[in-house]
């Protein structure tokens, strides 16, 4: 599913690469945790696979696609096919719950036939029934976090990137976003979470890339956050 | 794609930037106004040249009595040979389409009726007082120098009087409100696109928290630069809509006041009133399009 090869990408205004010679293979419906200390890579990863950036060297082939050949007008194509989470929610602050997740299916022109059928379902999917019209500012950070996972899943993507999700929560409520992410990888979709929290890799036992300093320093089928020593 | 997303999503950006919309729309009119007034006048003259050069004549006066040229003076008064002479030259010129001899009564009848509504110019002129003439008519007006220059000194010939001269005068001062309006207009303009491409560039940046998000989920360009694109025409659209009152005000007001002045037979048909009006629509609706566009390329990463 997502598929790199070689990877180095250096930032112009940087001298050390964000990413040195990384290849990591991700399988359709895997739960893969990429762990590092700041600055070591692991955002640039994820952009990379959205195409926001491009590598300086090497291949990176997302959903069957070799992004280097991709035109830049396919790209809002390869985008559908891949859900992204964040650590500041980033919802729109003047809709509410329900407006916000059908944001995603009204600007990719979905109808709204089709966008009053699905959006309910995901909303309960993430665990937010009742709460459709609730405005952002009316929910806890991890209620905002699953309208924000629903959103990002509402489009029924290949591929869910996740980018620190749990990094403005507290521990027990995280508990719970864990738990809505699991929910979607057992949907079949690839997820691909960054995260600082070691309690939560610990917990899940699935997957751990470790990069230090842009290179892939660790990777375990059932990890731990910690070094396993 | 859905119209009634988009068209709230424009809606809500010429809310929120009122005062720069406002700004953009007034610029937009004001200019396109000087542009199609411009382009009004300049019909305008086109038309008052054509009807004029169908009827402009050069005049060549004969000697009298009581003529005080030098010519005049040397060789005394015009002779029926000398007329003779000179009508068959005229005649036999390839510039002149057409010669009319006037006499001299005729010449004051023709005066009288001319200025029949103004008597003290009737009563001031006397019969004798407006010598015989020869009323020259030119296959090109614009050649009238050359037929002057050959008659020029000729015995018999008092003076060469040719109505070119002077309407080259009051076209003179139309081209150059023409060209005044213009330049005016295309400063304008260029003052109209900065404006707009800044109040996409402040849009853009209002709302770059929806457009990020459209980014991720996969929207494409188009979607995400539709709201602004149409954003752009709406404003430069209602500009154009405020300089065509003006266009049409000035049509009536202005152009039809110098007709009556000037007592010109010419009026500009609703046809070429309308092209105007046409052509500074679209010039506004396409500048505020192309201006946005052009500002979105560079504020509106995608």
């Amino acid at each position: 599913m997502i598929h790199f090869e070689n990877v180095t990408k250096v930032y112009t205004t940087q001298k050390h690469p964000a990413l040195e010679n990384v290849s990591i293979d991700v399988d359709k419906g895997e739960f893969v945790f990429l762990v590092g200390p700041s600055g070591s890579g692991k955002s640039t990863f994820l952009r990379l696979v959205l195409k926001e950036e491009k590598p300086t060297r090497g291949r990176v082939h997302v959903a069957g696609k070799d992004l280097a050949r991709l035109s830049n007008w396919k790209v809002p194509h390869l985008r559908r096919r891949i859900g992204c989470v964040f650590q500041d929610f980033r919802l729109l602050p003047n809709k509410n719950v329900f407006e916000n997740v059908a944001f995603a299916l009204e600007v990719i022109g979905k109808p709204r036939r089709f966008i009053r059928k699905v959006v309910p379902e995901v909303v309960e999917l993430v665990g937010l029934e009742g709460k459709a019209d609730r405005m952002p500012d009316e929910l806890s950070g991890g209620e905002q976090q699953r309208v924000a996972i629903a959103r990002a899943f509402v489009n029924r993507p290949q591929i869910l990137l996740a980018d620190e999700p749990t990094g403005n929560i507290d521990p027990a409520t995280s508990i719970g976003i864990m738990k809505v992410l699991d929910r979607i990888n057992r949907t079949g979709t690839t997820v691909v979470m960054a995260t600082h929290d070691a309690a939560i890799v610990d917990s899940m036992r699935k997957r751990v890339i470790e990069l230090e300093e842009g290179e892939v320093v660790r990777d375990q089928t059932r990890g731990v956050y910690g070094q396993a020593y | 794609m859905r119209a009634q997303f988009v068209l709230s999503e424009i809606w809500i950006g010429l809310r929120r930037n009122l005062t720069m919309t406002v700004a953009v729309i007034t610029t937009v009119a004001i200019s396109l106004a000087l542009f199609g007034g411009g382009l009004l006048i300049n019909q305008q003259v086109s038309q008052m040249r054509q009807y004029w050069d169908e009827r402009v004549t050069l005049t060549i006066y004969m000697c009298t009595e009581i003529s005080n040229s030098r010519t005049c003076e040397e060789n005394g008064p015009a002779t029926d040979e000398q007329r003779q002479q000179i009508q068959q030259d005229l005649e036999s010129m390839g510039q002149v389409k057409s010669v009319e001899y006037v006499t001299a009564e005729q010449a004051y009848k023709d005066f009288q009726e001319r200025f029949s509504n103004n008597q003290a110019m009737v009563d001031a002129v006397r019969k004798g007082d407006i010598p015989d003439n020869f009323r020259v008519q030119l296959e090109d007006p614009t050649k009238y120098q050359a037929v002057a220059d050959e008659m020029e000194g000729r015995p018999g010939i008092d003076t060469i009087y040719d109505d070119q001269a002077v309407l080259e005068q009051f076209f003179g001062l139309l081209d150059g409100l023409t060209a005044a309006a213009l330049t005016v207009s295309f400063v304008q303009l260029a003052a109209a696109a900065l404006l707009i491409g800044n109040t996409v560039r402040l849009a853009a940046y209002n709302r770059r928290k929806e457009t990020g998000i459209m980014r991720l989920v996969g929207a494409s360009n188009f979607y995400i630069q539709l709201p602004f694109l149409l954003e752009g025409a709406i404003a430069g659209l209602i500009g154009g809509i405020i300089a065509s009152g003006f266009i049409v005000a000035a049509r009536f007001l202005l152009l039809t006041r110098i007709q009556e002045w000037f007592q010109f037979d010419v009026t500009l048909s609703t046809g070429s009133l309308l092209s105007v009006i046409g052509v500074s629509l679209i010039l506004g609706v396409l500048l505020c399009t192309v201006a946005s566009f052009l500002t979105l390329r560079r504020y509106l990463r995608v």
